[in-house]
């Protein structure tokens, strides 16, 4: 038994049933086994699954596309998403406080526009 | 290679194969499915997975009742293991209004033989012990309620379908389809023109392009809806639990990953499903508020679908007055995969024997003509 996904615990069997039910791309594995959804979404089993396929289909390396890579790029908890956000999100209120307030400046600008 | 059917379904999402296998198993011979992609490769595959029986209008209740009926034993029909959980649907109610609603939601449901029940909140922290319950007053609690994994069920049906001799075919996108002597020619960028006397339109967000190549408009518009997956943690909960006032949906998969979605009031119509970072953000803070507790689980992934909404938020079901045998099934506004089983079964009955269900009836296209007054269903996150 060879495992190829770590994160899922997907093994070589598996990825093997998913191609003989008709999947052809390494987005329809993804989604039929689970290979390449875990937390490092696929950085170690793409190559694996992509050689899968390419023996498999008799299909040259290059046609086999990797999937969508989705955001975020490393698995982050709630909370530091919360303040992080809200960090940038105060910066940028404060920058925009600013302009004003630098005496007349920022309404000779309105006038302008 | 064979481009004659007798049945032409457009749309390989949950509609798609379901309506599909069950007309092969109605009986009906050459069917076959046409696929931009792959299977559930748009809303389907993009969806929150759960199917619950708790709405606003009979039609959907019905209809939602019907499909987890034929739910129930459909694994070992199709031969597939689709990770199904009937964990039950626990639904927030979280101001006066709410409760109001939701009672007069339950009393329609029980009318309708549903088993559903109020609970106080300390009903709803023994069902899911991590919520807030300072936040609820009442909430609503069916057991029958649960959830699936879309692409198993997808390939489930495609498979079963498969078995009973209906070609799927992938990467094939339609271009365009003319009518001529009661026969669909439907043009495809593969290169061939599939044709068949029957078509049915599955394609979810993009069933209104569908129409518009036979001159038929389907009020169908494709809004983008956002969703995120943490990782992988013992179990917390069973139900899907749904809160319409702080605006979240949130379910425990077999694996043990939770996945949570919301709505965005602002969103504008259209089929982009990229990710923002805004969601992220918001959706952190939906779910702290209600889940305080799981503050410190790690998102890993976050992708987005499409909501294919109609006027009222209930699906276009049957045929189009303005074409014969184009036949309808789309508008679904979140809720395919959970209303797919029922949906496929009235369909396929309706085409093979010409009985027509009065769910199907009730939801054709038509009704919106000349419409002033909609009732919406509300149960929509």
């Amino acid at each position: 038994m060879k495992i190829v996904c770590r994160c899922q615990d997907i093994t070589e069997e598996e990825v093997l049933s998913a191609i003989r039910q008709g999947a052809t791309t390494l987005d329809e594995i993804k989604r039929l086994v689970r290979a390449g959804m875990g937390p490092c979404q696929g950085r170690t089993c793409r190559r694996l699954v992509q050689q899968i396929i390419s023996r498999e289909l008799k299909k040259p390396m290059a046609e086999i596309h990797p999937s969508t890579f989705r955001p975020p790029n490393l698995p982050v908890p709630f909370n530091l998403v919360m303040a992080e956000y809200e960090k940038i999100e105060k910066e940028k209120e404060r920058k925009t406080v600013r302009k004003p307030s630098a005496k007349g400046k920022g309404k000779a600008k309105e006038g302008d526009a | 290679m064979k481009t004659s059917y007798d049945a032409i379904v457009i749309g390989g999402g949950i509609l798609g194969v379901s309506i599909a296998y069950e007309l092969a198993r109605a009986g009906m011979k050459n069917i076959c499915v046409l696929e931009k992609h792959y299977l559930a490769s748009g809303s389907t595959g993009r969806c929150g997975g759960g199917f619950r029986q708790q709405w606003s209008t009979e039609h959907n209740t019905q209809l939602a009742m019907d499909s987890v009926k034929r739910l129930e034993g459909l694994e070992q029909e199709l031969e597939y293991n689709c990770e199904m959980f009937q964990g039950g649907y626990l639904i927030l109610a979280h101001t006066d209004a709410d409760v109001a609603q939701f009672e007069k939601n339950v009393a329609m449901q029980r009318r309708l033989g549903l088993d559903v029940n109020m609970v106080d909140p300390a009903e709803a922290k023994k069902i899911v012990p991590h919520l807030d319950t300072s936040l609820i007053k009442k909430a609503t609690w069916c057991p029958k309620d649960g959830h699936i994994n879309p692409f198993l069920l997808t390939q489930g049906y495609a498979n079963a379908a498969k078995r009973l001799g209906v070609d799927v075919h992938l990467w094939t996108d339609v271009t365009s389809i003319m009518k001529k002597s009661n026969v669909f020619f439907v043009m495809t960028n593969t290169g061939f023109t599939y044709q068949a006397p029957i078509v049915f339109n599955c394609a979810g967000g993009f069933a209104r392009e569908i129409g518009k190549m036979l001159n038929v408009d389907i009020p169908v518009d494709p809004y983008r809806h956002e969703i995120l997956v943490t990782e992988p943690v013992e179990r917390l909960w069973n139900p899907m639990v749904i809160s319409f006032t702080v605006g979240l949906y949130a379910r425990q998969e077999a694996n043990g990953g939770v996945v949570m979605g919301c709505g965005d009031p602002n969103e504008p119509v259209g089929t982009y499903v990229g990710s923002s970072m805004h969601f992220m953000y918001d959706m952190s803070k939906r779910f702290t508020t209600l889940f305080p507790k799981l503050g410190n689980l790690r998102i890993v992934r976050q992708w987005a679908g499409l909501y294919e909404m109609t006027a009222d938020a209930q699906p276009i079901l049957g045929p189009v007055d303005e074409v014969e045998n184009f036949y309808q099934a789309s508008g679904f506004s979140g809720h395919g995969l959970m209303l797919a089983p029922a949906v496929a079964m009235y369909m396929a009955k309706m085409v093979t024997t010409g009985e027509v269900h009065p769910e199907i009836q009730g939801l054709r296209a038509s009704r919106f003509k000349g419409m002033k007054e909609v009732h919406r269903e509300k149960s929509v996150v």
